[in-house]
């Protein structure tokens, strides 16, 4: 795999909720390359500039327009200064990186599972799947709802929850997950590290696949400086796994929770 | 283009260039940015007698113009290193430096013993790494510790012998010294210097491991002050680093003294770093008119 590096054009912004950005980049090369449940690295060039790039998880690729959506989360001051650049600015793009998702055959049936930022990268997922696939989203509450109607526009039946109750079921998207998994081929997630435990506990107990996408604090992003490490254990064997380059998708039974 | 090679105990480099140990892997994922044989050298992930896990993360921060980390010496064992990783580099065309650590000096010799076998370059002993609770900085701190580590190692190998040494000292040119009288056949440094963050909002370190290693642009000048110490105080060459991460700064750090330089935290904010800091290197000399970057070494004038 090619990786690439370069500045490149934000040709499309907005705000899908309270610090949560929506960017189009137009990065043709990167598009051609970049598969589902992927990630680029960002780098904030404020003042006084930043050592870390902040890894951003590709939500949509428009291979034909050659553009990526990120949506992301500002959490601190990268991320603040990422979600400052202007429409027409250029980003400064490491990607695309990672181990995305293992897709399985168009007809199976398969349940998409998200908890709030981690509901972007499943964008993809859902398009691909389409009517085939049941979309469970979770969010804290009413407010912090993103991409429903992009979810609902690729056929696949969608299930709303919120942690207060405040829009759809009350809870996280594991509750609902009970109800479909039976009758489902595979489970994919990304959310935060409980979600996924439950999730993963879930399908594991109904003999289905299941994928998840991990998060860690990372520094090169592509596998070398070894600082976003997570424990594995592959066929009986426990070892250092990498956010970056193993993952971020991992077989959630390999994942040492 | 001014001819950017040098000569470090025998070793000659194309240009002096090296990304910085820890950095870097062995290489695999910068080939798929650059062709390594652009660089003057690789220094490769720190090697031990064993297979190490490291430490659980988080293993890095951000901090201001710079970063933490704590990785701890992750490496799949010397052995391993070199069946799998070596025939890779040495067929790179670049001069390979296996870095090199040990929770004892034993364990040092004994790593240094099997790479004497093998065809790398040079040798870099560790004696600085501050994210293991064994060995690592402990051999550095003292120059008793530093020149004994320093004296097993060099009777277990005939390669040429780099020491790296830590910043988390009181004088940094005594334990220099002691090195050199040890036998070693050239200098690095610095490490990284010991830091700390924490998360006001859960009163936790930011790493899992609580403290790490300082790197990035925050710590140049220190690293530019250690070297020109060490460089006055020793004979041997002295390969500097501490945020390098443009021409300029590797221009600076070779003014104080140091023979080559290598680049860590860099690498890691832009993956072209090394070839960007050869080629600006390149403009600054033909700037100044100058024809020969071994003229640069050392030349700066103290008030």
């Amino acid at each position: 795999m090619k990786y690439t590096q370069g500045k490149y054009i934000l040709s499309k912004k907005q705000t899908l909720a309270k610090q949560i950005y929506d960017f189009t980049v137009l990065c043709p090369d990167i598009a051609a390359q970049a598969q589902i449940g992927q990630f680029v690295h960002i780098l904030p060039e404020g003042k006084g500039g930043f050592t870390l790039r902040r890894p951003i998880s590709i939500c949509d690729i428009d291979k034909e327009a050659g553009t990526i959506r990120l949506v992301f989360q500002v959490k601190g001051d990268g991320t603040d200064v990422i979600s400052q650049i202007p429409t027409g600015g250029p980003v400064d793009i490491v990607g695309p990186l990672g181990h995305g998702f293992t897709l399985t055959d168009k007809n199976d049936h398969v349940i998409i599972a998200g908890g709030g930022i981690g509901v972007p990268p499943l964008l993809g997922l859902a398009k691909y799947y389409g009517k085939n696939a049941v979309v469970i989203l979770g969010f804290r509450n009413a407010e912090a709802v993103i991409l429903q109607k992009d979810f609902e526009k690729t056929g696949a039946k969608v299930i709303m929850c919120t942690d207060d109750g405040s829009y759809g079921v009350c809870g996280n998207a594991a509750g609902p997950l009970k109800d479909y998994i039976a009758e489902s081929d595979a489970v994919m997630s990304c959310g935060p590290m409980r979600m996924l435990e439950a999730i993963s506990v879930i399908s594991a107990e109904h003999d289905v696949k299941c994928q998840v996408s991990l998060e860690e604090r990372m520094g090169c992003g592509v596998g070398a400086c070894l600082v976003c490490a997570c424990k594995l254990n592959v066929n009986g064997v426990e070892r250092m796994g990498h956010v970056c380059k193993d993952g971020p998708v991992f077989d959630s039974k390999e994942v040492v929770w | 283009m001014a001819d950017l090679s040098v000569n470090i105990a025998g070793v000659e480099f194309k240009n002096p260039v090296i990304p910085a140990s820890g950095v870097f892997g062995y290489g695999h994922e910068y080939e798929e940015f650059y062709p390594l044989s652009k660089l003057g050298g690789i220094a490769t992930k720190g090697t031990t007698g064993q297979l190490r896990p490291g430490n659980p993360a988080p293993r890095i921060a951000e901090t201001p113009m710079g970063m933490l980390n704590s990785v701890g010496l992750q490496n799949p064992g010397i052995d391993t290193f070199i069946e799998r990783e070596l025939p890779y580099l040495m067929s790179k065309d670049t001069v390979i430096i296996a870095n090199i650590a040990g929770s004892t000096a034993e364990e040092c010799a004994e790593v240094a013993a099997k790479l004497d076998e093998t065809d790398v370059h040079m040798i870099e002993l560790n004696i600085s790494c501050p994210n293991v609770k064994h060995g690592g900085a402990a051999f550095g701190v003292s120059c008793e510790g530093a020149a004994g580590v320093t004296e097993m190692v060099r009777k277990a190998t005939k390669k040429p012998l780099i020491v790296k040494l830590s910043p988390n000292v009181t004088d940094i040119a005594a334990i220099a010294k002691s090195v050199e009288a040890a036998g070693a056949d050239c200098l690095s440094l610095i490490n990284t210097l010991l830091g700390m963050r924490i998360d006001i909002n859960t009163r936790r370190p930011v790493l899992r491991n609580n403290c790490g290693g300082m790197s990035g642009p925050a710590v140049f000048p220190i690293a530019v002050r250690m070297v020109w110490q060490v460089c006055n105080a020793v004979k041997i060459p002295v390969i500097g680093m501490g945020g390098i991460s443009s021409g300029r700064d590797a221009i600076e750090m070779m003014m104080a003294g140091a023979s080559a330089v290598q680049v860590g935290a860099a690498i890691i904010t832009d993956p072209f770093a090394p070839v960007k800091i050869i080629n600006e290197m390149n403009e600054i000399l033909d700037n100044w008119e100058k024809s020969n970057i071994r003229d640069i070494i050392g030349s700066v004038k103290p008030w």
